[in-house]
């Protein structure tokens, strides 16, 4: 079993700070939610725990097995087995999709041991299938002129050939229609076991009708405040977040403001 | 540092250059006549790079003697990876020594002629004395144009009477590894009516320090309904000053493609100018450029317009590196009457560092109603979102800026229409952009 571990982790994005003391473990074999209302913090965490070059951590740690996480370069952190399903993917022109997999999943072998041009292909073609994409998306430039839905699968394609321990996705339900939202379900309930473990980042509740929480977190104002089990998204689905601002004297939930 | 403008070679030199080159007597008699013109000539100003305390005109020597080869089997290790094995129809330049050249039985008996440039003088001169600096670029230009006639030291004359399609490409390579050697390389292309042919040329430094001068001009006639295609690699050493004008000129229904790699180590001015003279001819130029070291260069690609409803589209992409500045001035210039003319332009400049200096500059100058044109033109940072994207899928910081140059310049290298200079292209790439 591998464990991520993120203890009071600070995060400041040009000056401001955005996440205020953030504590969290997930566990390979656990699927952990992240939700609450916009503006308090999801998206951030998301991206400081993959080094996004915009946010700085101020303070605080996150560790895989016990290694700093924030010592490492991108590429380190990605081979070390994190994985980040973006919010808003690149597009690279005149890099195709598949060769650009490729290159990801030999960039975690050693050099002589690289993946035949055939087991790739033939593992692409199988996961193309699963998340129901066309064939020529392998050819197509990396996401270059690809629909939002057609990003987010993408995304999802390439978790499922890198296969890492651990996979962030950061609001992989956005602009997703409720068909390409079963699909994409279906990819990640695919990598579901022992082996990996999952940080899910939403604002609604209906991408976990689909992929079943273990734990689920609510975050206000740069901090997890709320955690419980499946039910609590059930909870937040049929009354909102009022109750537990109510229940936390917070009047706005949004970073920026104290409690 | 002061300019050099006095010649240090006299007129009595060229005579016995051309003398001893075996040329026939009127190119004697062009080369005194363009030696006379080089000091009253102004410089060339192109747009937005000074270039006055530029060194054109001081090299170590007019020509140097080099070996010539008796097969391709011959031929330096480098320069057998570009030839290829079974290439038929090839000149290779020594230097300044023309060293081999290969023809084919079918083509000869088509009347298709490869020949070096003093040979051509003698055995085609009435060839020669149509095309050589007459309606493509003219002796008295300026100073580099007179200096370029007078001194002349190499060059390749390819001619393809009307009706013959040349299936192959026909190849030159100029290799240069004489750090001492200068390259006043002349090259006409003509192309007769309702013929075809694809011209490449490869210049190869196989030495990493020049002290000579580069001055090149290429001349490329594509006559009513006749197609050229030109592609050409540039990998000079550090260390040239290279002047290189490619200039076209079409007849009615013609058409020239250009797809030129310029990857010169030194600096570099290059001039691309095609005339679009008769009516629906059209052309097309690709061009990308890698920029390292402290290099200074200009790229100025034009198209003019002179016939009615003739169509034009510029293509260049560069990557400046380190310290490299660039210039890319990109003009359609559609003249009165050009009725229907089609002028389009994209440039895109990509700076690695924060040293490294690009100015895309694109420029339409249109004289006619009736036309339409379109110009696009961006100059930027490697994207750092890119790279965290790449990164964060285990690629690394290096391999992940490759990937994004590569992507940057695929959309022009993948449209090159000559397979070998593609490749040539994306291995020069690869190696100046590690």
């Amino acid at each position: 079993m591998a464990t991520l571990e993120i203890k009071d982790l600070h995060v400041e994005i040009e000056g401001k700070e955005i996440l205020k003391g953030v504590n969290l473990t997930i566990n390979t074999g656990e699927i952990h939610a992240i939700m609450g209302p916009n503006g308090t913090g999801k998206s951030t965490l998301a991206s400081a725990i993959m080094g996004h070059p915009k946010y700085e951590v101020t303070s605080g740690t996150v560790l895989l097995d016990g290694e700093d996480v924030l010592e490492m370069e991108v590429d380190e952190r990605a081979k070390a087995g994190l994985f980040l399903a973006m919010q808003y993917p690149s597009e690279i022109t005149g890099v195709t999709n598949a060769d650009f997999m490729r290159s990801a999943i030999n960039a975690r072998r050693e050099e002589g041991d690289e993946i035949s041009l055939m087991k790739f292909i033939r593992e692409l073609d199988s996961k193309m299938d699963v998340l129901e994409m066309d064939q020529d998306m392998a050819t197509r430039y990396l996401n270059e002129g690809f629909s939002g839905g057609e990003k987010k699968r993408n995304e999802i394609l390439q978790l499922m050939m890198l296969k890492p321990k651990f996979a962030v996705l950061d609001e992989i339900d956005s602009g997703l229609d409720i068909d390409a939202l079963k699909v994409v379900s279906k990819g990640i309930n695919e990598m579901r076991g022992e082996g990996f473990g999952c940080l899910i980042i939403t604002h609604y509740q209906r991408l976990l009708d689909y992929i079943t929480p273990d734990f689920v977190h609510v975050m206000m104002q740069g901090r997890v405040v709320k955690s419980g089990g499946a039910e609590l998204a059930k909870q937040l689905e049929e009354s909102g977040y009022d109750w537990i601002k109510e229940e936390l004297g917070i009047e706005d939930e949004t970073v920026g403001q104290e409690v | 540092m002061t300019v050099e403008t006095k010649m240090a070679l006299t007129e009595q030199d060229v005579r016995s250059f051309s003398a001893n080159m075996n040329e026939a007597d009127w190119m004697a008699e062009f080369r005194t006549d363009a030696l006379a013109k080089v000091e009253q000539l102004p410089m060339p100003t192109p747009d937005k790079t000074k270039i006055d305390k530029w060194n054109f005109t001081e090299f170590p020597a007019h020509a140097v003697e080099s070996s010539t080869f008796s097969s391709l089997a011959d031929l330096p290790a480098e320069a057998k990876e570009i030839v290829g094995d079974d290439q038929e129809n090839i000149y290779v330049q020594h230097n300044n020594t023309p060293a081999f050249l290969s023809l084919s039985d079918d083509l000869k008996a088509k009347g298709v002629i490869l020949t070096d440039i003093f040979t051509a003088t003698r055995d085609h001169a009435d060839l020669m004395k149509k095309y050589f600096m007459q309606d493509g670029v003219k002796v008295d230009e300026h100073k580099l144009t007179a200096l370029h006639a007078a001194l002349i030291n190499g060059g390749v004359f390819v001619y393809v009477p009307k009706n013959v399609v040349v299936e192959e490409p026909l190849q030159v390579l100029f290799l240069h590894d004489d750090a001492q050697a200068s390259l006043f390389n002349h090259v006409i292309v003509v192309a007769e009516s309702n013929s075809s042919v694809t011209y490449v040329e490869n210049y190869l430094s196989t030495v990493d320090e020049a002290a000579g001068q580069a001055n090149i001009i290429a001349e490329v006639f594509a006559e009513d309904n006749a197609k050229v295609i030109y592609g050409a690699v540039d990998v000079l050493a550090k260390g040239f000053t290279t002047y290189v004008n490619r200039r076209g000129v079409t007849g009615a229904n013609s058409r020239i493609e250009w797809a030129l790699g310029l990857m010169n180590d030194g600096d570099t001015i290059s001039e691309n100018i095609t005339h679009l003279v008769g009516n629906g001819s059209s052309s097309d130029l690709k061009t990308v450029v890698v920029g390292r070291g402290n290099q200074r260069q200009n790229f100025t690609s034009e198209i003019v317009h002179w016939g009615l409803d003739t169509d034009a589209f510029i293509l260049k992409h560069g990557v400046m590196k380190e310290s490299a500045s660039s210039i890319f001035n990109g003009i359609g210039r559609i003249a009165k009457g050009a009725t229907r003319a089609n002028a389009v332009q994209e440039s895109r400049i990509l700076m690695l560092s924060e040293k490294a200096r690009g100015d895309a500059n694109p420029i339409l100058l249109i004289d006619e109603d009736d036309v339409t044109a379109g110009h696009a033109a961006s100059v930027g940072r490697v994207d750092p979102l890119q790279l965290f994207y790449l990164m964060s899928r285990g690629i690394s910081q290096q391999e992940a800026e490759r990937l994004v140059i590569h992507g940057f310049l695929a959309p022009v290298v993948s449209k090159l229409p000559i397979e070998g200079v593609k490749k040539q292209l994306t291995e020069v790439i690869e190696r100046k952009v590690r």
